[in-house]
């Protein structure tokens, strides 16, 4: 991904920034320019919780060569409170401990690096909530 | 709206051709859906292709095509829903004749995979680059992710996902056009090499060189073929549903596949146990189940009973993907919705040799682009 692309994310990508639309509720993640449930204008901007729940997830055993030296890694898509839905890894733990409906967190990590001459990007992982 | 009919259908052999080009393999499926069809006249052409950038470094190839065709000056134009590219190729084209603006329309699809292209990058472009294939998420890593949500919330066992590998090898293995014409068993899918988790090597379609084509055309001239009986065009729609996988209501229904559906079940005026051959869009395992649901043909969660009963076989209640379907007789991606149709239209004809559905009449293609984001489905009957 080159450098403009990758700037333009970083208030999602970095500090989970959304919108929730002011006329039916729809939280949109991106944001965007109009409510796909409504087709409302208005949408104002909030910023997403970081506490969730698995919903399903998989161990990605043949990657993207952007990510071979990472494999295997598990790959989940959570669900925040409120009800916004995001795919993202999940870290610091074994496949095994993962079920649907898991808790977890999202936590602020290096996400990949391209190419040498590529920036270094960031992102949002999961961490399972323990306890 | 003018009837449409399909009078010609032509195809290549699907696997890893390294001999033939881009554009010879568009070239021999047009050439044989044109002999098919014993006819030269072609008013205009609608390619599907996925991704010709990517795999072979080419734009711009509708006009490039009909030049290699022969064809200039023809209106060509390329269609692109990625892995549903040449069923929305088919649908411009069946409009376009049964709009009144042309008689004889060729729509097809064709993909080459093999020339040394990142095949997995190449295909990631059909996911939400940005909020999924950022974070590392593959193709097969998403349709894992569904796999994962049917055998949680319906209980559908691994061994389930393994036999609709197992039901379209059985079928490919009757097929001379198929990359894999041989069968596979359960214990071989659960041995299998680990993709994406609970997905195996043998759970995913493989990599493919291919295209396909087919002749449509308006009633007064399907009613001067000679060849073959034509077969009618009955229903062509299509429809979307959201890019990112994860912002589906619920994760294993295919809403787009379920609204082409619908529109195509009203306009052919029929109900899908009207339907005596399907060819859905297997990409892998897990999607022919919810595929199978979305259309109707079981109610959620109930896809792989019928399935492991052997009601999808030849000789079964519902015969899917006789052409051993993506898994077996291959997936280039941007040709299979076109060879979808290739498969169906000789059933219709009574022309599928080892492979015929006894007295189909009714055969309905299903072919999807991304998780299921874009959907087209078709329906053709048999006229004689
Ligand atoms: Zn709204």
């Amino acid at each position: 991904m080159k450098s403009p692309q990758y700037t333009r994310e970083i208030p999602q990508r970095y500090r989970l920034e959304a919108q929730k639309c002011t006329r039916c509720g729809k939280i949109h993640f991106p944001p965007r320019l109009i409510c796909s449930a409504c087709h409302s204008r208005e949408l104002e901007a909030i910023t997403l919780p970081r506490q969730g729940k698995v919903l399903t997830w998989t161990v990605i055993h043949v990657p993207p060569a952007n990510f071979s030296l990472e494999a295997p890694y598990i790959i989940a898509i959570v669900e925040l409170e409120g009800g916004a839905r995001l795919t993202c890894q999940v870290v610091d733990c074994d496949p095994d401990e993962l079920a649907v409906d898991a808790p977890v967190e999202l936590v602020f990590r290096r996400i990949k690096e391209d190419s040498p001459a590529d920036i270094i990007q960031y992102g949002y992982k999961a961490v399972l909530r323990r306890g | 709206m003018r009837d449409v009919y399909v009078i010609g259908v032509g195809m290549t052999r699907f696997g890893e051709l390294w001999e033939v080009s881009f554009k010879d393999l568009f070239v021999e499926a047009a050439l044989a859906a044109l002999d098919d069809a014993a006819t030269d006249r072609l008013d205009a052409m609608y390619v599907g292709c996925m991704s010709s950038g990517l795999f072979v470094g080419q734009e711009h190839i509708g006009a490039l095509l009909a030049d290699y065709l022969g064809r200039n000056p023809i209106p060509a134009t390329r269609v692109e829903t990625a892995c549903a590219s040449a069923g929305a190729a088919i649908r411009l084209a069946y409009m376009e004749v049964a709009a009144g603006t042309s008689e004889v329309v060729l729509a097809g699809g064709v993909e080459k995979m093999t020339d040394g292209a990142d095949v997995t990058a190449a295909l990631a472009t059909a996911a939400d680059q940005e909020y999924e294939v950022y974070h590392g998420v593959t193709f097969p890593g998403l349709y894992a992710l569904m796999a994962r949500a049917h055998m949680h919330r319906y209980g559908t066992t691994r061994e389930q996902l393994a036999q609709v590998a197992v039901k379209n090898h059985r079928h490919g293995a009757l097929n001379p056009k198929a990359q894999f014409p041989f069968e596979i068993t359960v214990e071989q899918v659960l041995a299998s090499s680990m993709v994406a988790d609970p997905l195996r090597l043998l759970d995913c379609s493989p990599v493919t060189d291919g295209a396909a084509a087919l002749i449509l055309a308006s009633a007064e001239v399907a009613g001067q073929a000679q060849n073959h009986p034509p077969v009618l065009v009955i229903a062509s729609a299509q429809a979307t549903s959201t890019i990112a996988l994860h912002n589906r209501p619920v994760i294993t229904r295919l809403d787009a596949v379920q609204r082409a559906a619908e529109a195509a079940y009203k306009q052919a005026g029929i109900t899908p146990d009207e339907v005596d051959v399907t060819e859905v869009h297997d990409c892998f395992t897990i999607a022919e189940l919810c595929v199978m649901e979305a259309l109707g043909y079981a109610r959620p969660g109930e896809a792989a009973a019928l399935v492991e009963a052997g009601e999808t076989r030849i000789g079964g209640r519902m015969p899917i993907n006789t052409s051993g379907g993506l898994k077996a007789k291959g997936h280039p991606v941007g040709a299979s919705g076109a060879a979808q149709i290739v498969e169906i239209t000789q059933q219709l004809r009574g022309e599928a040799g080892d492979r015929q559905v006894e007295g189909a009449r009714i055969g309905l293609a299903q072919n999807m682009g991304g998780t299921g984001a874009s959907c087209t489905v078709h329906i053709l009957r048999a006229v004689s």
